[in-house]
């Protein structure tokens, strides 16, 4: 069953059904090429920027002290991370919480429905690169915050105002865009 | 009776064909873009209800947080009253059924339905986002069916 | 150790994949020139094993509770069952992904050891485009998505899974998909080796045929599988949500459906040749669109696993070059194929034919639909959603012509085909039909339009179908007679249970307290008692509920709410009652507070039947290929291996 190559007549319609699904799908390409890393609009957290920090008075790790809401006044940008030991993309974006706090940023964190004894083993393991750690027992604080995961992490400025939300955990790549969104917050 | 008349020349067949093939496609767009007109739902938050008030009876979704402490138990036990909030603005919602299983004051929910004539939204499903953690699309989507659905 | 070795040998397996692709290509310096495209079969062996020990080392990861495995760590945990360890392999992105070349890999396989009817050459054609493909997909689990990546240090327990997925039937769904979409791989390979090789005809019709209905029922099943999982699992008795994830797999399904009407058309009269080739190369691009762009979060949602950026573009790029690189060969030697035969308008081709465009409708309006929102929302006009109300517009309408079809066409012979008994044939479904229709709006109250259509439309192609087996010797019939009446049937089967279970279904929502009763279509509930009862990773609130009708007792429902402990979720365990003319479906609500208990039921009249109905599609499917496969020597046994994968 060879075809003997033949030329049929090729109107605009033979045309544009041989090349139609070519141009097609160079459409959708197009199309999802540029939706990449465009984030797609989540309701909730671009209503939280721009709006203060929520009342926040958590205890403390034994005897450190704890994080409260004097801990934003304090005129200097600081990052905010939303964490806990029973989460494993945590485990994965503690380099980078280490590497932003040696390049000098003052980083919080705040422990979701976690026991205490289970965020001190967290952060013997990983290591411990926050300035102050306020245990959220019941998640209220999380939910004043507007997260609903962890870990997520927020830029907020030195009057207090929430200026950045990061969802899901810090990649190495996301390092350079919190350091902007810190600087910006700083200005 | 019986057809005998003979095929066309494939030629012109294969004409017939493509236009065929390209008018159903075609009737197939133009069906599917008239349906979607009248029965695609808009999304709106609580401010943006403020923003633009959805016609009373138009079906649209309404997202937000279940504000803390709105939600109320009716004296029938089957119908809930609580407010939904963007942490800006917040509107009261009313929703007889079963809720699902995440739904809980604070948390995420959409809701599906439409403002009676006094501002009340009143749902017809409630859909419950997920908390404890990230997860792939794919639980994502089953978990936007994890709903309740209202006895008609 | 294990898991390094898996590691390595995917490594290894991706090496066979490229001497896979290049095979014939190759031009032996010495001898035969053509000598080394014989190597291509090896190479396909070799691959297949090599994957299967990757594969068998990440399932052995899961079953120890290797937490030290990120993907361990991240998607199981030490308190779940062994069934949903293994499951826990594949419920997550990179697990998936290795699942997906673990299938494409035996899928290459079973082209290896299969006969090849089109010669070795063009058998080595279709292993390298075979080969090349997963090559891509190496690249991408090897450098961006490694599912044997170890984490520094060890977590003593794991993140677990979402327990919605803890679950038999979503346990093999994943699995019974991946085997459709990959199936449809071949096709897509053998399209393309056909034209490279100015092959479009006939036999090559013959050769891929067994493959395309391989793929189409182990779609079937997983779709009805995946259906069957959300009725039962997701607590409100729905079975099908036109979400885009169910949709990604519909649109592959549909595709495949009309390429093996198209194969057939191509095989015995030779006409239809660039629709049957381009049909193939759709329905492994939408397979690839499918689960790569939807499910890996590309579009989606912020929050998935496959968020990166750049693992969106490397996939995206890969997508271009396959599919892109598919369609443009075919832009370019469309044109040159011969045009085929003619044929009669009224004839079994006829039919097929329309049967064709109204498959091709039906999947641009589901894509269109599914496309939309995403396009509205990047247009700025605001997110919205598209639902079950535009699909029951667009996509219920097209089908109604198509099942009247469905009927008629395997009445008509090849070419011209004599009219003159059709109608006499057709008296006795067409009257059924009628009568069904009537019943319904006498009997069962309907009043819908549609719900009568659909009542109707059963019984005419449930009964036409009958009439093409009456009066037949069961063992003289051909296998793919057989294959082809249980396959319509099983629509006819499907459409009665998505009509009866949409029209008359009853539902109550009360609040009991204990002791008292409620009734809904004739069943009597009795709330005896709610008390606690535990798992092995969850406690729960079981609720007794006798039932009986017209004071008998006939069974007793427990639903539950349980509560998951790894990780921590509730979940509503819908108690299902089923019988051939329906469901009783429970699911219990929370206290009110009063000693009251929420309770939801319902009665869902011959929902069974849907997907008894899907799984005889797929069974028809699996008689026709066998029927092919046994008619030539010795190929039954490849093609069974790629059931089983």
């Amino acid at each position: 069953m060879t075809d003997a190559p033949e030329t049929p007549a090729r109107s605009w319609l033979t045309r544009l059904a041989i090349y139609g699904p070519l141009l097609l799908f160079a459409v959708f390409v197009v199309f999802v090429g540029s939706q990449l890393g465009r984030e797609t609009r989540v309701t909730l957290t671009s209503k939280l920027i721009g709006q203060p920090m929520p009342a926040v008075n958590l205890p403390g790790l034994g005897d450190a002290p704890g994080l409260t809401s004097a801990d934003f006044k304090t005129g200097k940008p600081v990052l905010v991370n939303v964490f806990a030991s029973w989460c494993v993309p945590c485990r994965v974006e503690a380099p980078q919480l280490a590497q932003l706090t040696a390049m000098g940023v003052t980083v919080n964190g705040i422990a979701v429905r976690d026991a205490p004894d289970d965020v001190a083993a967290f952060l013997k393991t990983n290591g411990n690169p926050f300035a102050r750690v306020g245990l959220d027992k019941t998640g209220q604080t999380q939910i004043a915050l507007g997260s609903s995961g962890v870990p997520e992490t927020f830029v907020v400025d030195g009057a207090g105002i929430i200026r950045y939300q990061h969802i899901g955990e810090i990649r190495p790549e996301h390092i350079e865009l919190l350091m902007a969104k810190l600087a910006e917050a700083g200005r | 009776m019986t057809t005998t008349k003979a095929p066309m020349k494939p030629k012109h067949q294969r004409l017939v064909l493509l236009a065929l093939a390209l008018a159903a496609m075609a009737g197939a767009l133009a069906l599917g873009i008239s349906a979607l007109g009248s029965s695609a739902t808009y999304f709106y938050a609580p401010s943006d209800v403020f923003a633009k008030a959805p016609a009373p009876g138009e079906a649209i979704r309404l997202g937000g947080l279940v504000q803390k402490g709105s939600v109320q138990r009716l004296p029938d036990g089957l119908t809930l009253a609580f407010r939904v909030t963007d942490n800006a603005r917040d509107v009261p919602v009313r929703y007889t059924g079963i809720v699902p299983d995440l739904f809980r004051e604070g948390q995420g929910v959409i809701t599906e339905g439409h403002f009676d004539a006094q501002g009340t939204f009143i749902a017809t499903s409630v859909l419950a986002k997920h908390d404890e953690n990230y997860m792939p699309p794919e639980v994502e989507g089953s978990l936007h069916k994890v709903q309740g659905k209202v006895t008609s | 150790m294990i898991v390094e070795l898996g590691h390595a040998a995917l490594w290894l397996a991706a090496a066979f994949a490229l001497l896979q692709a290049l095979a014939p290509w190759l031009r032996a310096p010495v001898g035969d020139a053509e000598r080394w495209t014989g190597l291509a079969v090896p190479a396909a062996l070799a691959q297949a094993l090599l994957v299967s020990l990757a594969f068998g080392s990440l399932v052995w990861a899961f079953a120890t509770s290797d937490f030290s495995v990120k993907l361990v760590a991240t998607n199981s945990h030490t308190m779940k069952p062994m069934l949903y360890k293994l499951s826990g392999v594949w419920g997550n992105h990179e697990g998936s992904m290795l699942l997906w070349i673990l299938v494409m890999a035996l899928a290459g396989a079973a082209v290896a050891l299969a006969d090849s009817p089109l010669g070795d050459r063009f058998r080595a054609l279709v292993l390298s485009m075979q080969g090349l493909i997963a090559l891509g997909f190496y690249a991408f689990l090897l450098a961006a998505s490694n599912p044997f990546e170890r984490l520094g240090v060890a977590p003593t327990q794991g993140n677990g899974l979402n327990p919605l997925l803890q679950d038999p039937g979503l346990a093999f769904h994943p699995p019974m998909l991946y085997a459709g979409y990959v199936g449809l791989s071949v096709a897509f390979a053998f399209a393309v080796a056909a034209l490279l090789e100015r092959r479009v005809g006939p036999a090559w019709a013959a050769a891929v045929r067994p493959w395309v209905l391989a793929a189409w029922a182990a779609l079937g099943c997983g779709i009805t599988l995946g259906s069957w999982w959300a009725y039962y699992e997701l607590g409100w008795g729905g079975y099908w949500f036109w979400d885009p994830v169910e949709n990604a797999s519909l649109m592959p399904w549909l595709a495949a459906t009309a390429l093996l009407h198209s194969v057939a058309v191509l095989a015995k009269r030779d006409a239809l040749r660039n629709w049957t080739i381009l049909l193939a190369v759709v329905g492994f691009s939408l397979s690839m669109i499918g689960t790569f762009v939807v499910r890996s979060g590309l579009l989606t949602s912020v929050h998935a696993f496959a968020v990166d950026p750049a693992r969106g573009a490397f996939l995206l790029v890969l997508l271009a070059l396959y599919i892109g690189g598919a369609l443009l060969l075919y832009a370019l030697r469309a044109s040159t194929v011969a045009v085929g035969e003619g044929f009669a308008p009224v004839s079994r081709e006829g039919a097929l034919v329309a049967n064709n465009l109204l498959l091709a409708a039906g999947l641009g309006v589901v894509f269109v639909g599914s496309g939309y929102p995403l396009l509205v929302d990047v247009l700025g006009v605001g997110p919205i959603s598209v639902g079950p109300p535009y699909f029951n517009a667009t996509f219920g309408p097209l089908m109604i012509p198509l099942v009247l079809l469905m009927a008629v066409g395997p009445f008509l012979t090849w070419g011209a085909a004599r009219t003159d008994k059709l109608a006499r044939k057709l008296a006795v479904p067409a009257l059924l039909a009628v009568g069904l229709a009537l019943y319904a709006f006498a009997v069962w109250d309907v009043r819908a339009a549609f719900s009568l259509i659909g009542f109707a439309l059963s019984a005419w192609l449930g009964v036409a179908t009958l009439a093409i087996l009456w009066g037949r010797l069961p063992w003289r019939t051909p296998r793919a007679t057989w294959g082809m009446a249980l396959a319509h049937l099983g629509v006819a089967i499907t459409l009665f249970g998505i009509t009866a279970s949409g029209a008359l279904t009853r539902e109550l929502l009360v609040n009991l307290r204990l002791g008292e009763s409620a009734e809904v279509a004739g069943y009597t509930m009795k709330l005896v008692d709610v008390a606690p009862v535990a798992g092995a990773n969850w406690t729960a609130l079981e609720a007794t509920l006798d039932v009986s009708r017209g004071g008998q007792p006939l069974t007793v429902l427990h639903p539950q709410a349980r509560l998951y402990t790894s990780p921590m979720m509730d979940t509503t365990e819908a108690a299902i009652h089923t019988r051939i003319n329906g469901d009783l479906y429970a699911v219990l609500g929370k206290p009110d507070g009063s000693g009251r208990w929420q309770l939801h039921v319902w009665w869902k009249p011959f929902v069974v039947w849907i997907w008894a109905g899907g799984l005889i599609m797929a069974l028809g499917g699996a008689l026709s290929m066998t029927a092919r496969a046994s008619a030539r020597r010795g190929a039954a046994q490849p093609v069974g291996a790629l059931v089983a994968a």
